[in-house]
């Protein structure tokens, strides 16, 4: 983790390694004229996460337009380089101009100034608006470069107003204030650090919407050849310019230290140096700088002595511990053994790789190996076979050696695949050939896919309760079809019951509910075995017949009247607790928060639930069986966290509206305004209809609003945006492992933006909620006044009444979530709800309701009987 | 009020509505290689050379526009698609590509101009720039992956050609489109700003996006947002998608461009997917019913047809937005907007 992630979050770092001025050994390459060797120097560059690169020519042996023009069409035809930005970096125009004639995309302009006067400096800033760029400007004038705060601040202010006279748009702007090298012995030099600060601080302010960029390096020029120290004076120097408002940068990752891990003495030390807190500064740094030369990485030897095992082993190795790193040269060392020996490519894997992966499958299912470590083994095993699927298809070798092929698949309008992801990585695991359709998959095209490929089975996945119906759907289908292949039922939502009374049912073929994932492998192996399939297959049919009798034979609870349910609604005390008005109504979108605001507010267990570990965060760190695995995963969990901040890989974005309202009935009418005259929607809330023991209500949602006016909030929050992006560069690089990680951490993201925001709602918003501030704990457990129903959840099941919603919010233009036919919310990382503000509002499940309140909803939601039914189908049975 | 504003406000009470491809219109027609040769004295077969045809056919192609018109559409490109020197050098024509352009935009705006005399309704003619044959992003050679056809500066050379006889012949809007390039588009942006500064008033350039395949990229690589980025600079009047598949799998990328861009936004999807022996048959009717959904959630201001589709897809789109409320123009927050093949936004 980042020392101060709040202030790190908003953070763009800008990779150099493509410099000839900054990088010896890219120079080296230009200058020998080995350009595939440079296009890999930008590769490895974006993959470390750099977030837009740097592209300098600029040395006086080299034709630096020819270089600049050959090396950015090369890097244009290399999809993992070209999805960032280019920074187009030369001190000659000409360079730059060439530069830009390349660039499909919008990149940035390394730099102009008004060194030469303001007439060639709005020429070149004309011709930028006229490529399509932005630009970084430099602190430099006629007179030269500015050096003190105030120099600084006169010149880009100078700048701004130029440019933004032509109509350059000021977010375009990225002023370079330069960053001079301190504690160099020269008085003068000692207030760099702090001219830079300030001048920072004051540009920002001056200039609305403008960036601030430095080549930090700079800074600690002379302390060269002491690395540690340089890392420390990086590290103190950004945290201070952070603060006032640099938000761009170039800086060499592995030249930084994390702030709070630098040892005292030194940070202390570069602090003062770097703010100029003493005069003594530089000799005291001097003094002290030695003891930290060295850089301390002998420590790491010991562990890598499982590379002196034979081959074989360290695959095994490799696999059981998910270690990736030698994978690849390891493999092609025993596909070249093999290959010596008279061997084949296949050999490989279905030797020493599968005897690894048999390893990993007996530890898992003895429970000494656990989900993240098993999906990591898996990441190692891809990437092993992606290695040697080319020998493979070369040698045009048919008859694979799977256990068998399942097509797997989340059904049409779900969107949720972690789970399905999880179980297709166990099959694979365990030598399934699984074929993966992805989310939101049409019955059509899963039967289709089946059929095609010659699946053994099918596997259907789905999170919300609507898939619950679309599953029945694809069972009935595949009957129509007349398939007699087994069809495997997993996912949040699902259950055996369910599976009994209304999959199985609409299908002749074996169905089969799959509690979780580590039970994803015996069914699947069962389902091929002819041994063991016909028996399991039977006992599964008994078993779902007679869940099927006793339903018959109700064991459900009685219902009463919809009529006697709401005589027996629950009346709160409005006289004791009158409704509160909102500081607030209406609708605002909520976009100041960073994830880093928001990983205070996180909810760790579920998280944990999802890879399958159970038990309660914290002491699930430290359980004694899944403890280790547990917090392996959470400090890759923290790791990755550390990332998304750093490199801003999501965008919390959100929406919120307080409306005034009134109960009517079991609906909650919302009003444009205070006088309730003007209707803007209409919220139906289906009422408990289980017949409740004496004194306990019928409880619905609208009990807790008042006839006599009061207000309803609703919000939507999501963390997903700019997912996608990443989820695609893991699943190119077979790594499923940080996919899943990525999406359980956007989950909690999401839920912890929901907890923030109702609390800013509480506090602010609304305002109805004064005194300190909470702890998480007492957050998560729910101990504030008011709750957040979501549409799908238990208190308020039916899923369409997100559409109300989100019209009423314009969710979609706001935030970017979408809804799907299904009323699933894209991207997943999503949370949609309402609030209620009533000291007595508490959650409750709806559970069953009766044909008679179906038929009221019906007419209450302007619904066919049929379409309600649908809508309604989970708390029917 | 400029053209630019007028259509702004036209678009601001309703969805517009553009026509639909002369590719497919003159197929139907069933002309010889003696119809598009004319009276020109050429040196290789100009059967296919529709560009040609508003020289040696002015009236089939004055047809096609006016056919267009009754269905409902509003804004006419001209048929000039592969009117630039790249393009009709295929065809030993580049010489004629001033004649051409010409030629077209008189045809396009003199039946603009009857039938806005005829019933009052503002029409704007839009001078069509395909993306050429050639790409400024891509080697042709699989081996070397750095080497290129053409160049920026000669590329902008061939589009300012094409769009100074364009102008010259009354077009109003310089409407680049099919872009599977964006370092292309950027160049005929270029060229369009260009041409502008030398009339001495500002040229209004439509944009234009064409998806490759399902994964909604272009053929240079970049997504629809990345796109939008790109070409945000020229502050054009609308932008948008056309062909690339059909309504119903374009959607998502209009979801994403309405929901990116702080400008019109215009679609003009193929009818469907084409069948197996090619052709296109999605009815007009589901054409318009797919299109009418957009309205419906707000997703568009201009819209039209493109591969397949008919005077009557026009007639069934123009039917199905009428009386819809077009989108609202988002306001987008300052930030920095860049992009490589993804887009890339932060805000200071």
């Amino acid at each position: 983790m980042q020392p101060e992630p709040s202030a790190i979050a908003s953070f763009i770092n800008i990779g150099e390694r493509t410099n000839v001025t900054g990088s010896a050994a890219f120079k080296k390459l230009i200058l020998g004229g080995d350009y595939a060797a440079a296009v890999e120097v930008a590769r490895n560059q974006v993959e470390n996460g750099a977030q837009i690169i740097d592209v300098n020519m600029d040395e006086g042996l080299l034709d630096s337009e020819f270089a600049m023009v050959t090396f950015l069409k090369l890097i244009a035809a290399e999809p993992d380089i070209a999805r960032v930005p280019v920074m187009v970096d030369s001190s000659k125009w000409s360079v730059i101009e060439a530069g830009l004639k390349c660039l499909a995309g919008k990149g940035i302009v390394n730099s102009i100034s008004l060194k030469e006067g303001e007439a060639p400096f709005l020429e070149s800033a004309r011709k930028v608006m006229r490529y399509g760029a932005a630009a970084v400007v430099m602190a430099f004038d006629e007179k030269g470069q500015a050096d003190t705060a105030q120099r600084k601040v006169e010149i880009c202010e100078r700048a701004y107003k130029l440019l933004t006279g032509i109509g350059f748009e000021p977010a375009d702007i990225i002023f370079d204030p330069n960053i001079f090298a301190v504690a160099t012995g020269i008085e003068e030099h000692n207030s760099y650090g702090n001219d830079f600060i300030a001048a920072t601080a004051e540009i920002r302010r001056r200039c609305p919407h403008a960036h601030i960029s430095g080549g930090v390096s700079n800074l600690s020029f002379s302390f060269r050849g002491n690395e540690p120290v340089r890392r420390a004076m990086h590290s103190v120097f950004l945290l201070h310019a952070i603060r006032a408002g640099m938000d761009m940068g170039i800086v060499n990752a592995g030249q930084l230290d994390v702030y709070d891990a630098i040892p005292e003495e030194l940070r202390e030390a570069c602090e003062d140096v770097v703010l100029n807190r003493r005069d003594d500064a530089t000799d005291r740094l001097l003094a002290i700088a030695d003891k930290y030369r060295g850089d301390g990485k002998a420590i790491e030897k010991a562990t890598d002595e499982w590379r002196l095992l034979p081959v074989s082993k360290r695959l095994e190795h490799a696999l059981v511990k998910g270690l990736d790193s030698f994978v690849v040269e390891d493999t092609e060392e025993a596909r070249l053994l093999a290959f010596n020996s008279g061997g084949r490519p296949i050999d490989v894997i279905e030797g020493p790789l599968m005897d690894g992966m048999n390893v990993v499958g007996d530890l898992f299912g003895q429970g000494k190996m656990f989900l993240p470590q098993v999906v990591k083994s898996a990441r190692v095993m891809k990437k092993a076979v992606a290695h040697l699927l080319p020998y493979i298809e070369a040698e045009k070798s048919a008859g694979s050696s799977s256990k068998g092929k399942i097509v797997m698949a989340t059904v049409k309008g779900d969107v949720h695949d972690i789970g399905k992801n999880i179980v297709g990585v166990v099959l694979q695991c365990n030598n399934f050939e699984v074929v993966d359709l992805g989310v939101m998959v049409p019955f059509q095209t899963i039967l289709k896919a089946a059929n095609d490929e010659g699946a053994d089975m099918i596997g259907l996945s789905g999170l919300i309760t609507p898939s619950l119906d679309e599953m029945v759907t694809v069972a009935a289908e595949m009957q129509r079809a007349g398939m007699t292949m087994p069809l495997l039922i997993g996912g949040a939502t699902t259950s055996r019951v369910h599976t009994a009374l209304r999959i199985a049912p609409a299908y002749a073929g074996p169905v089969i509910h799959v509690l979780d994932a580590s039970r994803a492998v015996g069914v699947a192996g069962t389902m091929v075995s002819d041994t063991l399939k016909d028996e399991l297959v039977a006992a599964t049919a008994r078993e779902y017949e007679d869940i099927r009798v006793k339903r018959a034979n109700s064991g459900q609870s009685a219902l009463v009247s919809l009529e006697a349910a709401r005589a027996n609604a629950y009346t709160p005390d409005f006289a004791a607790y009158p409704p509160i008005r909102p500081a607030f109504t209406g609708v605002q979108v909520v976009d100041d928060v960073t994830v880093a605001d928001l990983i205070p507010y996180i909810d760790w267990t579920p998280f944990f639930q999802a890879w399958e570990l159970a038990g309660q965060y914290p002491a699930i760190l430290t359980d004694k069986i899944v403890g280790e695995s547990a917090s392996n995963l959470f400090a890759d969990a923290q790791k990755m966290l550390g990332q998304i901040v750093a490199e801003n890989w999501l965008t919390p974005r959100a929406v919120v509206a307080i409306w005034p309202a009134r109960r009517e009935g079991d609906d909650i009418v919302v009003f444009e305004g205070d006088n309730r005259a003007e209707e803007l929607a209409r919220f139906p809330f289906l009422r408990q209809q289980i017949a409740k023991r004496e004194g306990r209500p019928n409880s619905c949602l609208a009990d807790f609003i008042s006839p006599d006016g009061d207000w309803l909030g609703g919000f939507a929050v999501t963390a997903g945006d700019g997912i996608e992006a990443h989820l695609a560069r893991f699943k190119a690089q077979h790594d499923d492992y940080q996919d899943i990680l990525l999406k359980a951490l956007a989950d909690r993201l999401a839920e912890a933006f929901a907890e923030f925001l109702h609390e800013r709602v509480r506090r602010t918003i609304w305002g109805y909620e004064t005194g300190p501030q909470q702890s998480n704990d007492d957050l998560i457990r729910e101990r504030y006044k008011g709750i957040r129903p979501a549409p799908g959840y238990p208190a308020c099941p039916e899923h369409s009444l997100k559409a109300i919603l989100f019209d009423l919010m314009q969710t979609t233009d706001r935030t970017g979530i979408t809804l799907t036919e299904s009323f699933a919310m894209l991207p997943t990382a999503s949370v949609s709800g309402f609030y209620f503000a009533h000291p007595e509002a508490s959650y409750f499940g709806v559970a069953r309701i009766g044909r008679d309140q179906l038929a009221d909803y019906a007419d209450r939601r302007g619904i066919s009987l049929e379409q309600a039914e649908t809508w309604c189908r989970p708390n029917l049975d | 009020m400029t053209i630019a504003d007028t259509l702004r406000a036209e678009a601001a009470k309703r969805i517009l509505v553009k026509d639909g491809p002369y590719g497919t219109a003159i197929q139907g027609l069933g002309l010889t290689e003696a119809d598009y040769r004319g009276e020109l004295a050429l040196p290789m077969d100009q059967k296919g050379n529709n560009d040609l045809l508003n020289l040696t056919r002015p009236d089939a192609i004055a047809g096609v526009c006016d056919q267009y018109i009754a269905a409902g559409a509003v804004i006419l490109a001209t048929n000039t698609f592969n009117a630039n020197r790249i393009s009709q050098a295929d065809y030993g024509a580049e010489h004629l590509v001033g004649d051409i352009n010409r030629a077209a935009a008189r045809i396009t705006r003199g039946c603009a101009d009857r039938a806005t005399a005829a019933d009052g309704l503002p029409r704007f003619v839009a001078g069509s720039l395909g993306p050429t044959n050639k790409t400024l992003s891509l080697s042709p050679r699989v081996s070397d992956p750095g080497y290129r056809e053409v160049d920026f500066d000669g590329v902008k050379a061939v589009y300012r050609e094409q769009i100074d006889a364009l102008v010259e012949g009354g077009v109003d809007i310089i409407l680049i489109e099919t872009v599977f390039d964006t370092l292309n588009a950027k160049a005929a942006a270029f060229a369009a700003a260009e041409a502008g500064e030398a009339l001495g008033r500002e040229l209004p350039v439509m944009l234009s996006m064409t998806l490759t395949d399902l994964s909604g990229r272009n053929l240079s690589g970049q997504t629809v947002e990345a796109f939008w980025h790109s070409i945000r600079h020229v502050k054009p009047l609308s932008v948008g998608l056309n062909c690339s598949f059909g309504a119903t799998e374009l959607r998502p990328y209009v979801t994403a461009l309405a929901r990116a861009a702080d400008t019109l936004i215009q679609v003009y999807p193929n009818a469907g997917l084409p069948n197996d022996l090619g052709a296109y048959d999605e009815a007009p009717e589901t054409t318009g019913g797919l299109v009418g959904g957009w309205a419906d959630e707000g997703l568009i201001n201009i819209i039209g047809g493109c591969c397949g589709t008919t005077p009557a897809h026009i007639a069934a789109m123009a039917r199905a937005v009428a009386g819809k409320t077009p989108r609202v123009v988002p306001i987008e927050t300052p930030a920095l907007r860049l992009s490589g093949l993804e887009a890339f936004s932060f805000a200071a």
